[in-house]
């Protein structure tokens, strides 16, 4: 049984897209979500205006 | 015949074949043998395309005895990574997945293009699994061997282009380069990389990693023959969305304009953490030879840094997805297991990543109105150990695969084109980034002549074999 937040979360996202995510996979999984995880953050606490572009925006 | 190829130049080559005193046979043959001979050291090809080369360089000596013209790279030997496609090879991307695919029905553009110019393909690279990697190791092909110390890391994720030039199988391979993949084995294996800016140069028919990081470009053991591929492959496409429309525009012409006038800083803060003595000596030679006094701040380095890998992990899951709920365990279980986790951040997260890197571009193209040209390490370090899993940087374990790519990230972000230069250090070499604005790889190519001219830098002969 997953006993963590973080853990809860990996088997909602993995139900939620058809992932497998056998048990013995789980601890690489997590490691590496929680460095995506505190990378992202570093990005969102950047305050941006709101008009910003992503740089995904295209020229038609 | 007079003239033996073993150790020239791309551009010797295609010269003494153009002149009749080589012929692209000869020198096709050379280049086979040289791989029979030490790849099973290097272990950097995956596949060696020996009749087609055999056909291309009989073609080529027989346009030669009509009296037709041939291209500037008449007879030139090169290789590819295995994810350009090669009619009649499975795209394998490093993967063990991807060879039940259908066998390439054309090339590449760019082999296609590399092929126009004269050049004959000799075979396939090496790689780390579908490109997310920096190590140059493959659970699937074995690790590609650095010419230097075989027991070290080539770098990844072109690690069999940065062997195979390196150990002067060829004189000219192409790699892919979306958050370093040319810059590091250019910096482990002591050779010329060239990662474009984003968009110059045609992705068509090779196997992508994420989309809007991606770029293909050559590695060679000098800047001549560099500017002489990139030169060949420039123009637009439209089999790619990305490739630009801009005219081609010959650098091979511009390398001996020199560099006056030319502003040159060097890059601080961030770009001078977290590095090794050997790093630090390489930046401060070429600071020297290129006479930089001036230090200029890229802005939010470590974030950009921390974007792109937010932006690499999710739009590489979104890649692999199907591959991932199908076939997971005929991945490398780390390349799985990165994949995995990119599928589950937040989409928030990643759209604010996109709206940070249109933030920091505009911020760090401010910094090109006042200079031309920013020098940065390549890496952090030496080529590490092949299975290194950590290295000790003031005092503090590090893990080595997430920080060999630190300083080549927050550049390639924003597509800026780059040229990594091999510093000749004892005992390994270790490369420096030469940076440039957009569409401005004249100036990063002109100021890598400048400083090969100099001896500042250059591609050391192999040690290890």
């Amino acid at each position: 049984m997953a006993a963590d937040p973080l853990d809860n979360y990996i088997d909602a996202v993995a139900k939620a897209l058809a992932l497998p995510v056998e048990e013995a996979w789980r601890p690489a999984v997590r490691a590496n979500l929680e460095v995506s995880l505190r990378l992202a953050r570093l990005v969102d606490e950047f305050p941006l205006p709101d008009e910003t572009e992503p740089a995904s925006v295209y020229t038609a | 015949m007079t003239v033996n190829s073993d150790g020239l130049s791309a551009q010797q080559i295609a010269q003494a074949v153009a002149g009749g005193k080589l012929s692209a046979l000869d020198a096709t043959e050379a280049a086979l043998a040289r791989i029979a001979k030490y790849d099973s050291v290097l272990n950097s090809f995956t596949d060696i395309t020996a009749n087609r080369a055999r056909a291309k360089a009989r073609a080529a000596d027989a346009a030669i005895a009509a009296g037709q013209k041939v291209g500037p790279l008449a007879g030139v030997p090169f290789a590819v990574k295995n994810l350009f496609d090669v009619k009649g090879l499975a795209t394998r991307a490093g993967s063990k997945i991807n060879r039940d695919l259908a066998l390439s029905p054309r090339d590449a553009t760019l082999i296609e293009r590399m092929e126009a110019a004269g050049a004959v393909l000799v075979g396939a690279l090496n790689m780390g699994e579908y490109a997310y990697d920096f190590t140059g190791e493959n659970v699937h092909d074995g690790p590609s061997r650095n010419p230097h110390d075989p027991t070290r890391m080539t770098g990844g994720s072109s690690g069999g282009s940065g062997s195979a030039v390196a150990g002067a199988l060829v004189p000219i391979a192409l790699g892919s380069d979306t958050n370093g993949s040319i810059r590091v084995p250019s910096s482990f294996c002591g050779v010329f990389g060239l990662k474009p800016t984003y968009g110059r140069l045609s992705r068509a028919r090779s196997f992508p990693f994420v989309a809007s990081l991606d770029h293909l470009g050559p590695l060679a053991r000098n800047v001549g023959d560099l500017a002489l591929a990139y030169d060949a492959m420039q123009g637009p496409d439209a089999d790619d969305a990305a490739c630009t429309t801009r005219p081609v525009e010959p650098v091979a012409p511009l390398l001996a304009q020199g560099i006056d006038g030319l502003r040159v800083a060097v890059a601080g803060g961030y770009f001078q953490k977290n590095v090794f003595p050997e790093a630090v000596e390489a930046v401060a030679r070429i600071a020297k030879a290129l006479n930089a006094t001036k230090t200029v701040e890229i802005p939010e380095a470590a974030r950009a840094r921390a974007a792109a890998y937010v932006i690499t992990t999710t739009e590489g899951a979104s890649l692999h997805l199907d591959r991932l709920r199908q076939r997971p365990n005929d991945f490398d279980p780390a390349v799985r297991d990165r994949l995995i986790a990119g599928a589950m951040v937040p989409a928030p997260l990643v759209d604010r990543a996109q709206k940070f890197r249109r933030w920091y571009r505009e911020r760090v193209l401010e910094l090109f109105q006042s200079v031309d040209v920013i020098i940065a390490p390549a890496t952090p370090c030496i080529a590490p150990k092949l299975g290194q899993v950590t290295f000790t940087l003031d005092g503090v374990e590090l893990p080595v695969r997430a920080n060999i790519g630190i300083h080549t990230q927050p550049i390639s972000f924003i597509g800026l084109p780059v040229v990594a230069v091999p510093v000749p250090l004892e005992p390994m070499p270790i490369g420096v980034q030469i940076i440039a604005a957009p569409w401005r790889e004249d100036i990063a190519l002109r100021v890598a002549h400048a400083l090969e001219r100099m001896g500042a830098v250059a591609a050391p002969a192999p040690r290890g074999l």
